[in-house]
C-alpha cells in the first residue's frame, strides 16, 4: 500500500515538473445520426499542429454518440479529470447547449462547433465561456431571402427537419422571409430516416410555391430534393450550407443541378477571388485534408477554424503569465477568444467582442449553385 | 385532397407497407422459432443495400470485412464449445461459420473481378444470408434456453453491435442502389413506378412461398415442430440449433430481400435498419407476433397510415404510427389470455 502510495506521490510530481502543455479537449457525436458531421470533425483534428503557441498540446477526443447526457457526461470528465484548457465541440447544436452550463460552471472556455445562434445567445450569462465558429442559421437564412427576393421570388414552401435543427431555421427564415416580403406557407416536417416525403412533397406540389427550402443536414435532405425533382416540379430549390459535403451531392446526383444554397466560402474555395485572404487559408486546409482523407466537407472546416482562433489566442493568454493547466490561463484564454480581431479562417473571418462570441459577417457565407454535380459560384 | 393525391399516398404507403410486411414476417418467423423478438432484423436490410451501393460505386464494399468478423467470432465460439472433439467442432463450424468466410471471399472475389451486375446481387444476397447462422451461433445459441426477457436484451445488444460494425466498415454517409427498372405505367391520372410494382409482386411472392415453405418441406416442418414445442421437436429429432440457425438464415435472406427493394426508393443509412424494422415490428404486434397474414395486413395499414400522415401532420407521423400499437394492445390483452412465463 505505501508502496502504491508513494508511486502515485512521484507519478504526480513528475507531471507537474513535466514542462508547460496544453491540453485541448474534444467531444464530437463520431457516432449516432450525426455521425457524418463528427468524422471529418474528428480527421480535422488529427490534422492540427501539435504545437500552439510553442508549447505541446494534447489533444483529448471522446464520442458523444449524438447525445446529449453523453456531451454533458464528457464535458464534465474533461473538465474534472483530464483538466483540459479549452473544449471543443460539440457537432450537434443539442449537444452544444446542453454543454453551456457544465462549462460555465468549471470556468472552461468551449469553441462550439454547433449550428443554432441560441448557442451563444449574448442574453444567457452562461455563455460567457461559450464561443462558435459555424455561420449563426440567422446569417445563412438572411442569405436565402435576399438571394431569393432578387430573383423575384414572392412565395417560398418550406420542409425542415423535425428538430432544433429543422425548427431553429424556421424561426429564422420566417423572419427573413417576412423582411424580404416572402411568403412562407406550406411548411412540412420530414426524419432524418424517412423512407419517404411523398405526403409532404405533394402537399408542397399542390400549393406550388415559387421556390421550396429544404433544411435537412448531409445526404437526408436529397430526399425532399428528389421526390421534388421526380414529381416535376419547377420552382426554385434552396437547401441550407447543412448539406455542405460531397456525399450529398453523389446522393441527389443530376436532381440537385440548378439549386441553391449558402454555405462558408471553403466548399468552392477554388472560384474564390485571389483577393480574398480566405482562399489561401482555405486551401492549406483543404490541401491538407483531401490529401489525408477524401473530398471536403464544411463540417471538418468549423473544426478548422476553432483550430485557426485558438491558434491566435493562446499566444496572447500566455502573455498573461499565466500556466496553462490553471484557472487563471483558462481565465485569460476566454479573454483572448473573446478579444480575437480579423482573424481569417476557412470559413470567413473572425471578430468577436462581448456580445458576439461567433464574428462571423457576410464574408463567411456565400451562395453557391450545384451545376453539374459540383458547387459553383452563385449568380442570381 | 383529391384523387389523383389519394391514390399517390395510397402508392407510396403500399409500396413502404410492402416492406415492412416483409419484416414482420421475418421477426414473427423468428419469434415462433426462437423466441428471439429480433430487433437487428432492420440491420440485414441496411447492409445489403450498403453493400450493392458500393459495388456501383466501385468500391470494396465493408460487407469483406463484416463477414469475415462475424464469421470468426462465430468460429471461436465453435472452438471453444467443442474444444475437446475436434469432429464436432468441424461440424458445427461449417454451419456457422464457413458460410461468412466463405462469403467474404466471395464479396472480395466480385469486386477484384468486376464482375456485372447480377453477380453483385447475388454475392451481396449471399453475403448478408450468411450472417444469419453466425449471428445466431455467437449471440442466441448459447443462451437459447432463457427467458424471452433475456433474449430480447442480448437482442438489442446484437443491434447495437451490428450498427456499430455498420458504421465502422460502411462509414456515416447514406447511399440509394439504382433501380432495377425504370419502367412506369400509367393508370388514367395515376403514375405507378416499375420499382413499386416489383416490391408488390416480390412480397406477394414471398408471403406465398413462406405459406408453402412452412406447410410442404420437411426444413418448413421442422421449424413448425420446434415453434410448437421445443422439447418436443427435441425429442423427434429435430436439432433446436439447427433450427435457430435455419430460421435466422430465412431472416436475413428476408431482410437482403428487403433491402434490394427499398434500396431504390430511399436513401439507406448504416443505423437505418432500426427504424425500418421497428415499423415491421408495429405490423408484427398486430398479428400477436404469431399469426403470419395478420402480421402482413398490419405491416401494410401501417404503410398507409404512414403516407397519410405525412400528407395531414408531417410533424406527427411518427408519433401517429408509434401511437398505433397502443389500442392493439390494449384490445389484445382483453381478448388473449396470458401465459406465465414458464
Amino acid at each position: 500500500m505505501v508502496r502504491i502510495l508513494s508511486a502515485a506521490v512521484a507519478a504526480t510530481l513528475v507531471a507537474t515538473a513535466a514542462h508547460a502543455q496544453i491540453k485541448v479537449g474534444v467531444t464530437l457525436s463520431l457516432t449516432g445520426p450525426a455521425a457524418s458531421l463528427g468524422i471529418p470533425e474528428k480527421n480535422t483534428i488529427d490534422l492540427m499542429p501539435k504545437k500552439i503557441g510553442g508549447l505541446d498540446v494534447t489533444y483529448i477526443v471522446l464520442d458523444d454518440a449524438s447525445d446529449t447526457t453523453k456531451a454533458v457526461t464528457n464535458t464534465k470528465k474533461l473538465i474534472t479529470e483530464d483538466k483540459v484548457d479549452v473544449i471543443i465541440g460539440s457537432t450537434t447544436t443539442p449537444n452544444a447547449m446542453a454543454m453551456i452550463d457544465v462549462v460555465a460552471e468549471g470556468e472552461t472556455p468551449n469553441i462550439s462547433l454547433g449550428g443554432s445562434a441560441r448557442i451563444v445567445d449574448p442574453a444567457n450569462p452562461k455563455t460567457k465561456w461559450v464561443f462558435k465558429v459555424s455561420q449563426h442559421d440567422s446569417l445563412m437564412a438572411d442569405a436565402i431571402a435576399v438571394h431569393a427576393k432578387a430573383a423575384g421570388i414572392k412565395t417560398m414552401g418550406f420542409i425542415g427537419y423535425n428538430d432544433a435543427y429543422g425548427e431553429g431555421w424556421l424561426v429564422e427564415m420566417k423572419r427573413s422571409a417576412e423582411t424580404a416580403g416572402i411568403k412562407l406557407d406550406p411548411i412540412e416536417r420530414f426524419n432524418r430516416t424517412d423512407a419517404s416525403t411523398t405526403g409532404q412533397t405533394l402537399k408542397l406540389m399542390a400549393a406550388n410555391p415559387q421556390a421550396v427550402l429544404i433544411v435537412g443536414s448531409g445526404t437526408p435532405a436529397a430526399t425532399p430534393h428528389k421526390e421534388l425533382m421526380g414529381r416535376g416540379y419547377k420552382g426554385r430549390i434552396y437547401q441550407t450550407h447543412g448539406v455542405g459535403n460531397s456525399d450529398f451531392l453523389r446522393v441527389v446526383g443530376k436532381d440537385g443541378n440548378g439549386s441553391f444554397l449558402p454555405a462558408g466560402p471553403m466548399l468552392s474555395y477554388e472560384s474564390l477571388p485571389d483577393s480574398n485572404p480566405i482562399k489561401k487559408v482555405a486551401k492549406e486546409y483543404i490541401t491538407a485534408y483531401e490529401a489525408k482523407f477524401g473530398p471536403r466537407t464544411t463540417f471538418g472546416g468549423h473544426a478548422w477554424d476553432s483550430y485557426i482562433v485558438l491558434d491566435k489566442a493562446v499566444p496572447v493568454a500566455l502573455k498573461s503569465g499565466a500556466k496553462p493547466g490553471t484557472k487563471e490561463f483558462r481565465a485569460a484564454l476566454r479573454n483572448a477568444l473573446e478579444g480575437t480581431k480579423e482573424v481569417v479562417g476557412v470559413h470567413g473571418v473572425f471578430n468577436m467582442s462581448p456580445t458576439d462570441h461567433n464574428g462571423l459577417d457576410n464574408r463567411g457565407r456565400t451562395m453557391f449553385m450545384i451545376k453539374d454535380g459540383k458547387w459553383t459560384l452563385a449568380t442570381k | 385532397m383529391d384523387v389523383s393525391i389519394a391514390a399517390l399516398l395510397t402508392q407510396d404507403g403500399l409500396t413502404n407497407g410492402a416492406i415492412y410486411c416483409l419484416i414482420a414476417l421475418a421477426l414473427v418467423l423468428v419469434f415462433a422459432v426462437t423466441r428471439v423478438i429480433f430487433v437487428p432484423q432492420g440491420e440485414f436490410v441496411a447492409f445489403t443495400v450498403l453493400t450493392l451501393a458500393a459495388f456501383e460505386q466501385k468500391q470494396l464494399p465493408g460487407t469483406v470485412w463484416l463477414s469475415l468478423a462475424l464469421g470468426v467470432a462465430a468460429a471461436s465460439a465453435d472452438i471453444v464449445a467443442h474444444r475437446r472433439e475436434p469432429g464436432r467442432m468441424l461440424r458445427a463450424i461449417a454451419g456457422s461459420a464457413v458460410p461468412c468466410l466463405l462469403s467474404a471471399l466471395l464479396v472480395w472475389g466480385v469486386f477484384a473481378t468486376g464482375a456485372g451486375w447480377a453477380f453483385q446481387v447475388i454475392a451481396t444476397v449471399v453475403a448478408v444470408m450468411a450472417m444469419g447462422p453466425a449471428v445466431y451461433r455467437v449471440a442466441f445459441q448459447p443462451i437459447a434456453t432463457a427467458p424471452v426477457l433475456t433474449l430480447l436484451i442480448v437482442s438489442v445488444a446484437v443491434h447495437f453491435v451490428l450498427t456499430g460494425l455498420g458504421l465502422l466498415f460502411f462509414g456515416a454517409e447514406g447511399a440509394r442502389i439504382s433501380p432495377f427498372t425504370t419502367v412506369s405505367f400509367t393508370f388514367g391520372s395515376i403514375n405507378v413506378s416499375g420499382q413499386s410494382l416489383l416490391v408488390y409482386a416480390f412480397t406477394a411472392g414471398l408471403v406465398i412461398a413462406m405459406a408453402v415453405f412452412f406447410k410442404v418441406t420437411l426444413f418448413g416442418k421442422a421449424l413448425r415442430a420446434t415453434a410448437a414445442n421445443r422439447t418436443g421437436a427435441r425429442l423427434v429429432g429435430v436439432s433446436p440449433n439447427f433450427a435457430g440457425r435455419l430460421c435466422f438464415t430465412l431472416a436475413a435472406a428476408i431482410g437482403a430481400a428487403s433491402g434490394l427493394l427499398i434500396g431504390p426508393i430511399t436513401t439507406v443509412y448504416y443505423d437505418s435498419g432500426f427504424l425500418v424494422g421497428l415499423k415491421g415490428f408495429v405490423g408484427a404486434i398486430v398479428g400477436g407476433l404469431a399469426s403470419y397474414p395478420i402480421a402482413a395486413a398490419g405491416a401494410i395499414f401501417v404503410g398507409l397510415v404512414e403516407a397519410f400522415s405525412s400528407f395531414w401532420a408531417s410533424a406527427y407521423k411518427e408519433v401517429i404510427v408509434f401511437t398505433l400499437i397502443l389500442p392493439v394492445l390494449l384490445w389484445r390483452s382483453f381478448n388473449t389470455t396470458h401465459h406465465e412465463e414458464e
